[in-house]
């Protein structure tokens, strides 16, 4: 028996205004828990180098534990285990959103922490030495060109949290390959839809590789 | 005179080494004190104390009537004192992300509030003075290390500070940079303003020194006018100290 695949373009392209409702999810899902997670990064970053041990150690305790546990294994924890814990169910947008937060937070938290230590102590010296206060060097002087150089490690976690959204199909939010499993179930074209699902993705993140290009070439990222 | 420096007996450790040995030194208004000797002596981390970037172990200090307590004790005083206290680093320290003009006015309108307006003339006299006000609009990387230390200069002025301490203001420079570094702290001297300076330019610290203070090993060990520090050392110490240095 011979057997001939043929990638069926029609398919394909049927597919997309079903995938397209995906995206919307896929981007509040990705950018709303980054955003959370950047103030996450930013609190839990600065904590970790406090120099007071009860405040460093909670800081270093949540970003182990969020960088050290699978983040599909989090978003489960949360939508299937935290209900019990709070007596109601979790709608499975709140709880995607909430699992790329904390992670990413952990994540940021270190891009925050490698950031501000990479700035020299003639810097804050400096602004100690006109008679700034420690808030006042931190905010003007440290902060901006830790945050220059924190801006690439950033992008790369944006796409990273872009990419870990595709594994909250699990607990059912209709983004992007929740709406391909579905759209598959019905007409059996798994090739061509999680190839249409795949450019998606791609197009999302290279269009933010793009920005940050952009924001590079401008020296935006660098002092 | 009013003394603007008062160390008495002061301490410094770091961790086990014990690096500045009961000193005790004071500054009058409208001198200029040059502190030399050799590397590792003790004589960055003696004036990095008087703006507490150095915090001390013992002793009495006391910097324009703000007495500054030791590590541990009430540093209250801390802000007020490095109001009145500039400071130029040996690495210039510029703020990077900030044009010339900007690095002169940020003090001024962070501590003391000073009016954006005011600032910005006071920034442009200053650059005036230190010979760069062509180069207000650019960044600190656009800048010779001459230049770079010249705004570090304005920058600590803008403070209007009573005393300014140099912590080896030309040892970054390229050499035919030194000159006009010098040149703005020999002005600044001649206006009265008071000085200490850490350096290893033996022919500023003969030119401009009121006083010459030699350290060895976080000890006084000679002090005096800087023709009797130099020609007629006491301490054999200082005198193969200078040997060494003078000789090329």
């Amino acid at each position: 028996m011979e057997f001939q695949f043929q990638f069926d373009w029609q398919a394909a392209i049927h597919s997309i205004p079903f995938l397209l409702k995906g995206i919307p999810y896929t981007l509040l899902i990705s950018f709303g828990g980054l955003a959370i997670g950047f103030v996450l990064g930013i609190i839990f970053g600065l904590l970790s180098i406090n120099k007071h041990w009860f405040l460093r150690w909670p800081a270093t305790a949540y970003i182990e534990v969020f960088r050290g546990t699978p983040i599909l294994v989090q978003v489960l924890f949360i939508f299937y285990g935290l209900p019990d814990l709070v007596g109601g169910p979790i709608d499975p947008l709140t709880a995607g959103i909430a699992a790329i937060a904390l992670n990413s937070g952990a994540y940021i938290s270190e891009v925050v922490r490698g950031g501000v230590q990479s700035i020299d102590k003639g810097q804050t010296e400096a602004g100690l030495s006109l008679g700034l206060s420690r808030t006042q060097t931190f905010w003007s002087i440290v902060w901006p060109q830790a945050f220059r150089r924190m801006i690439p490690p950033l992008g790369n976690q944006a796409i990273v949290s872009i990419k870990d959204t595709s594994l909250f199909s699990v607990i059912g939010v209709g983004e992007l390959v929740r709406q391909g499993q579905v759209y598959i179930a019905n007409t059996f074209t798994a090739f061509e839809v999680y190839f249409v699902v795949a450019i998606l993705y791609l197009m999302i993140t290279l269009s933010l590789s793009l920005i940050l290009r952009l924001l590079e070439r401008r020296g935006l990222t660098s002092v | 005179m009013s003394q603007i420096v008062k160390m008495q007996g002061m301490n410094k450790y770091f961790g086990k080494l014990h690096v500045l040995k009961d000193i005790d030194l004071t500054v009058e208004a409208g001198e200029v004190v040059v502190i030399i000797g050799a590397s590792g002596s003790g004589k960055s981390t003696l004036i990095r104390c008087v703006n507490g970037l150095e915090p001390f172990e013992s002793g009495k200090l006391e910097v324009d009537g703000h007495p500054l307590a030791p590590k541990g004790g009430n540093q209250k005083s801390l802000t007020e004192i490095r109001k009145e206290v500039g400071m130029v680093f040996q690495q210039f320290n510029l703020f990077p992300h900030l044009t010339v003009k900007k690095n002169i006015m940020l003090a001024p309108m962070k501590v003391k509030k000073t009016p954006q307006v005011v600032a910005n003339g006071t920034a442009e006299r200053l650059l005036q003075r230190v010979g760069i006000a062509d180069q207000a609009k650019k960044y600190p990387s656009q800048l010779s290390g001459g230049q770079q230390q010249r705004v570090a200069i304005a920058r600590a002025l803008a403070m209007e500070p009573r005393l300014m301490l140099f912590d080896e203001p030309t040892s970054a420079l390229d050499p035919e940079m030194i000159g006009e570094v010098l040149d703005v702290m020999r002005e600044l001297a001649k206006e009265g303003m008071t000085m200490m300076v850490v350096t290893h330019e033996m022919g500023f610290a003969r030119e401009v020194a009121d006083r010459v203070i030699y350290i060895h090993e976080g000890q006084v060990v000679e002090e005096g006018k800087p023709e009797d520090v130099f020609d007629n050392p006491q301490n054999e110490r200082t005198q193969s100290f200078l040997s060494r240095v003078l000789k090329h």
